[in-house]
């Protein structure tokens, strides 16, 4: 399946609509904004309380997701510890 | 008496990180082909591998598979294994391929359009409803095991091509690159189906989180 690329900035000038402010957001935080896009983009949130709170909730997710599964290690059911033994011994590996 | 986090007994729970040291000669016992080396290396990884797995499949069944899977792939190609990175990040790597396979081999299960869960927008370009302010504890209580069940069933619900770029790049924390090598798809493709992502599970958790007063 295509995927849609990115939306691209207005001509410089123009300003950018909340639509393109939020196809920026990804970029602008992984500092891959090109410096005009990144000012339009600063410039768009100091006007749009809108776009501030979909920017500030977007990294909760981000973080959110990170940190709710952070170094989870397992307990491994003993039934699986012998699976794997056996299933090398019959693989004969090694 | 202290026990080797390799040779040892412990508790997936209490088990350290191996050292590189560790590691170095774990391996060597592995290349010589000694027979308790192995369970040594199923010991120290097992739990690991066994909680990415579960991250990334659906059934409990195909994640403990997986993880088999990942063992023989690994007693395999251990010659081919040439110490530039860590065991365990050898082996995480390992558990991912065995669980992307294991997704291709699936039957897509019913899901929703990921349209339904990105912002709308006016034909000037404006959201079509406002963003509203979450609450500002809403990430400290990540720890609590509600929040956290929460976040796992909201990824649950992603569509499937979106949910599993989401789990390696954010969750596994694999780079770009490597989810692109690893899905088969180009940097740019992973990149706007994350930012989607991203965007759906906000739109998912964003009833559970907004401050009161704007509810």
């Amino acid at each position: 399946m295509s995927e849609p690329t990115p939306r691209q900035a207005p001509a410089t000038g123009s300003g950018i609509t909340c639509r393109e402010a939020i196809d920026f957001i990804m970029a602008y935080l992984d500092n891959e904004l090109p410096m005009e896009q990144r000012h339009e983009f600063e410039r768009h949130l100091s006007v749009c309380p809108s776009c501030v709170n979909y920017l500030d909730s977007y990294q909760r997710t981000v973080t959110l997701g990170r940190e709710t599964h952070r170094g989870n290690t397992d307990d491994v059911p003993a039934s699986l510890l012998k699976a794997i033994g056996a299933a090398r011994k019959r693989s004969g590996s090694a | 008496m202290t026990t080797s986090p390799i040779s040892g007994v412990h508790t997936s729970e209490t088990r350290p990180e191996p050292t590189g040291d560790e590691e170095h000669l774990l391996l060597s016992r592995l290349r010589a082909g000694e027979d308790r080396a192995f369970d040594d290396l199923v010991r120290l990884a097992a739990g690991r591998m066994l909680a990415v797995a579960r991250r990334m499949l659906h059934r409990e069944e195909d994640a403990q598979d997986a993880v088999q899977e990942a063992f023989l792939s690994a007693f395999r190609s251990l010659d081919r294994f040439d110490g530039r990175s860590r065991l365990t990040t050898w082996l995480h790597r390992i558990t991912v391929n065995a669980c992307l396979m294991k997704l291709r081999s699936q039957r897509r299960r019913p899901e929703r359009a990921i349209e339904d869960l990105l912002p709308k927008f006016a034909e000037d370009g404006h959201q079509a409803m406002p963003s509203r302010p979450w609450r500002e504890e809403a990430t400290c209580s990540a720890d609590s095991t509600e929040v956290r069940e929460l976040v796992r069933t909201k990824i649950d619900e992603l569509p499937e091509q979106y949910r599993v770029v989401l789990v390696l790049r954010d969750l596994e924390e694999l780079s770009t690159e490597e989810t692109a090598e690893a899905m088969d798809m180009s940097v740019n493709a992973v990149k706007t189906r994350l930012h989607r992502a991203r965007q759906a599970l906000r739109a998912l958790l964003d009833p559970y989180f907004l401050e009161e007063s704007s509810k």
